[in-house]
């Protein structure tokens, strides 16, 4: 039997870090507050100070602090990553999340020593790529993006030392991640580029009686009647009028949720599992956090006995985007 | 508070709602406003962010109370604003219980709005400030602040 995968955690900020440390993470993954990463929100992320206290608290209760620079750096201003890999080194952050091969040779051929992760930004879904990875920069760890089955999950794990990450929870960002560009479509900017997925400041909530309108610059993505669930306002879980007929054309609001599998994801030999929502509050991270932490907990305890309780489901439902649940690609027949 | 209370999803009956229009609506917002002016006293607040806040109007329903308090933040303090002459740039509006979860940390905004149960209007990104902002904060002892004093 393999090791019971490491619980990795979203940390927006101070507060859902030492919530997530609290609740059984093993790891937090994190970003600074500018563009190097994909979370890039007004308001979130941590500042030198914060980052700090962060990995001071992750480390003194024995946990990993994971370094997020997963966008890719843009003309012009390559200094401005390259000078975050440098910040995160100093820091002394367990890991570096990377996506950009230029920064993953940078941080290889300056930082040796440096633990580097493949960011699900990298888009690496096959073990070719992967190994690459390892024999060009290094890497330790690959995260791998939300599209493929368990099955050819399990291939990769097969044909390489790397150690893999998967989703385990959260909203799906259901194209080839790391290469969706339909944000940039409406706007002019994707989560590669200035590190946001249908930045805030394009978005417009529009109540009327009855119903809601989500525009995405000046683009209508949906309209919500008043006792419909909501979601975020990306192009890809928009409803559109497609040949006469209005429905989700991309992708239903859902969230990924794994505890159905989570026995099978260990006998793979998964090295570790993510939770996503960084943009999420403290509340969300505990609520997540504890909830894994109790099914992984479970599955080591029972082995073949285990089984999902129905309050874990309700507490994972209750978070989520658009109230439904699904085993996204893992279990999809096409690949 | 303690962090071991749950705060139940619950909804005032209706007449609250028809009580509270007919009081003066500028008690909510002086506490309101003493709150936050409260939480910046204690340098609770990030000073970068609340540059960002400067001069814009928010309002604050609380739906099934019928209670609404519109304030500004203006040369580093919270102010109430008695009368509004504009559309606020910011609007929430939810049930007290929605507020209360929010507060002790019990829900989180997104899973909220998700569930249709706050309801944000306005400047999207002003928006999104205000959360993480208040993500942000570690409160050293959230029973004292005297919105929820009593
Ligand atoms: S539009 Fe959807 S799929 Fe594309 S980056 Fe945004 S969330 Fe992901």
């Amino acid at each position: 039997m393999h090791a019971l995968p490491d619980l990795v955690c979203p940390a927006g900020s101070l507060p859902a870090l030492k919530t997530a440390v609290d609740q059984g993470a093993d790891a937090v993954y994190l970003g600074f507050k500018n563009d190097t990463n994909a979370r890039n929100f007004a308001g979130l992320n941590f500042d030198h100070k914060s980052m700090v206290e962060g990995i001071r608290y992750a480390h003194s209760k024995g946990r990993e602090v994971l370094l997020a620079i997963n966008t890719f750096a843009q003309a012009g201003r390559v200094a401005d990553w390259r000078k975050s890999v440098d910040a995160a080194v100093d820091l002394g952050v367990d890991a570096i999340i990377l996506a950009d091969v230029g920064l993953l040779d940078y941080a290889a051929n300056k930082y040796p020593q440096q633990r580097l992760h493949l960011s699900v930004q990298g888009s690496a879904t096959s073990y070719e790529a992967i190994n690459f990875c390892q024999r060009e920069f290094g890497v330790r760890r690959a995260v791998l993006p939300r599209v493929l089955t368990l099955a050819q999950v399990e291939h990769v794990i097969k044909n390489t030392d790397v150690e893999i990450e998967v989703f385990g929870f959260g909203s799906l960002c259901v194209m080839n991640e790391g290469r969706c560009w339909l944000s940039s479509y409406a706007c002019g900017e994707s989560p590669n580029t200035v590190g946001a997925c249908s930045p805030a400041k394009y978005v417009k909530w529009d109540k009327q009686p009855g119903q809601m309108e989500t525009r995405l610059n000046g683009i209508l993505i949906d309209r919500f009647g008043d006792d419909e669930p909501a979601g975020y306002p990306t192009l890809c879980k928009g409803r559109f009028d497609v040949q006469g007929e209005t429905y989700y054309a991309l992708e239903e609001p859902t969230s990924l949720n794994v505890l159905e599998i989570l026995p099978d994801i260990l006998k793979i030999g998964v090295r570790a599992i993510k939770i996503e929502g960084r943009q999420r509050s403290p509340a969300y991270v505990a609520q997540v956090t504890r909830t894994l932490r109790a099914a992984l907990d479970s599955l080591r305890d029972s082995g073949e006995r285990y089984h999902v309780k129905p309050s874990w489901q309700a507490e994972l439902a209750k978070v989520s985007e658009g109230n439904q649940a699904t085993l996204g690609a893992y279990n999809r027949p096409w690949r | 508070m303690n962090q071991k209370m749950t705060i139940p999803r619950f909804r005032l009956p209706q007449f609250v709602a028809s009580l509270g229009q007919k009081l003066p609506q500028w008690p909510h917002s002086l506490v309101l406003t003493g709150a936050l002016n409260a939480a910046l006293k204690l340098k609770l607040l990030p000073e970068s962010e609340l540059a960002l806040l400067e001069d814009k109007l928010f309002r604050v329903r609380v739906l099934d109370t019928g209670g609404e308090a519109l304030y500004t933040f203006r040369s580093g303090l919270f102010r109430p604003v008695f009368q509004a002459t504009r559309e606020p740039d910011l609007a929430f509006a939810a049930n007290l219980s929605a507020y209360l979860q929010l507060l002790t940390r019990q829900e989180d905004p997104d899973t909220l709005f998700f569930n249709r149960e706050l309801e944000i209007t306005g400047d999207t990104e002003l928006g999104l400030i205000v959360k993480n902002m208040l993500d942000a904060v570690e409160w050293p002892n959230l029973p004292q602040l005297p919105l929820l004093r009593g």
